[in-house]
């Protein structure tokens, strides 16, 4: 009934609509004022993010002691660690976007969306690879179908399903709806990938650090933190790359297109 | 009448609370199938068949490890055991390095008659700490060792059963 009164004079209603909305979260939500607030900073955290993350890396692989039992393959945390946290915080963000994009219809949540899926995906293959370089010579095997390696495998192929889906229509509108959909249907694989080590025996270890504290001693632990806090702000550094490229592709083709009305 | 979006948000949030909700108990459904492997108590209050395939976990007790080897293959005799229950286990093949006793392992394999879990593969699952060997050395030291940490470092850690 309102989508019929809608239809009619939709331009309109959205300019009021515009005008009444409020709160920081519209603020924020204008791809505008996104590009202006993201264009200068985004230099700034690309070089802070390789820092910390080199700063991670050179410590944990050439200054942090080898573990008492596995000796230098335990180094493989320093990566594989923060690649596990990214890829799941990714697929939060992703979800929270897809989440006000089919409640608030917010244009730069479906740009979100469409970026974080490629960036998400890439921390979650770097996960699941160094786990298996580290599997090998642990446990004595690359890959077993345990609860917490399959959920894993499980949130790659979300992160695939989502990059696809988003790109698959014909009209952008429906492919962030139906990316949004299968984001939010994936967020129950969240909570399973956490608490897989607690819920089921699995080959997989119990969790090192928890809100209690940690079981990883505290020279290792530090270059741990540093890479993950890397680990995080490069994702945020390149999702808001791809975010500012997407916004400026999409401002030239409108651009030439008006230019090529105007021509003809 | 709601506004078109507060609708759109009851709606999506009522949603994912029933698929959320559908999940759980899905997975507490299949709870059983979910587990990787069974511990000693398990197989021991019920036992799979004699021949089904199944993984066996838990820790390798300390003093049980017998090493045979004859000719090219070394078979490992060893039991499994989670503090309330062992089973013996026997297994011919490398195994991982991390293998000792008071370690944790997965083994895949099955019962035989006699009781024994004959294995196809061992696994071995790692704790959750991690330090460096001169501090797991200090504490063994001291007298503070947490034997949840896992195996205590040194020679005996290695092959104590000979």
């Amino acid at each position: 009934m309102q989508s019929k009164q809608d239809a009619g004079k939709l331009p309109a209603r959205m300019e009021l609509g515009r005008r009444r909305q409020s709160g920081w979260l519209h603020y924020f939500a204008n791809p505008g004022r996104f590009v202006r607030f993201a264009r200068p900073v985004l230099p700034w955290l690309a070089a802070v993010s390789a820092l910390l993350t080199v700063t991670g890396m050179v410590w944990g692989y050439v200054f942090a002691p080898a573990d008492f039992q596995q000796g230098n393959a335990a180094r493989i945390m320093y990566v594989h660690v923060p690649a596990a946290w990214v890829s799941m915080s990714g697929y939060a963000t992703l979800a929270l976007c897809s989440f006000f994009s089919l409640v608030w219809r917010h244009p730069l949540a479906d740009i979100a969306a469409e970026e974080i899926g490629p960036v998400g995906a890439g921390f979650t293959f770097v996960c699941l690879v160094s786990g298996a370089l580290w599997g090998r010579p642990t446990w004595g095997t690359y890959w077993v179908w345990d609860a917490r390696l399959t959920s894993v495998l499980i949130l790659f192929f979300l992160y695939l399903g989502h990059i696809a889906l988003v790109r698959g229509f014909e009209s952008r509108e429906r492919g962030y709806r139906a990316g949004a959909i299968l984001a939010l249907a994936g967020v129950v694989n969240l909570p399973i990938i956490v608490f897989s080590v607690q819920w089921w025996n699995t080959l997989h270890q119990g969790n090192s650090i928890s809100l209690s504290g940690s079981s990883i001693y505290p020279s290792m632990l530090y270059p741990l933190l540093v890479s993950t806090l890397g680990f995080y702000l490069s994702f945020v550094s390149l999702v808001l790359a791809r975010m500012l490229a997407a916004i400026m592709e999409r401002k030239t083709s409108s651009l030439l297109l008006a230019n090529a009305e105007h021509d003809a | 009448m709601l506004k078109p979006k507060t609708r759109r948000l009851y709606l999506i949030s009522a949603l994912l609370l029933g698929f959320g909700g559908a999940t759980a108990f899905m997975l507490v459904g299949f709870s059983s199938s979910l587990t990787y492997f069974l511990s000693p108590r398990q197989v021991v209050a019920h036992a799979p068949p004699v021949g089904e395939t199944f993984r066996l976990g838990g820790i390798v007790e300390t003093g049980t490890i017998q090493a045979t080897q004859s000719g090219e293959s070394l078979t490992t005799r060893f039991d499994v055991t989670d503090g309330q229950a062992s089973v013996p286990v026997v297994y011919t093949g490398i195994l991982p390095d991390l293998f000792g006793a008071g370690q944790g392992v997965v083994t895949i394999g099955a019962m035989t008659p006699g009781g024994v879990f004959h294995a196809k593969e061992v696994l071995a699952k790692h704790g959750s700490t991690y330090m460096p060997r001169d501090v797991a050395e200090a504490l063994k030291k001291a007298g503070k060792w947490n034997p949840k940490f896992g195996p205590a470092p040194g020679p005996d850690a290695l092959g104590s059963s000979s």
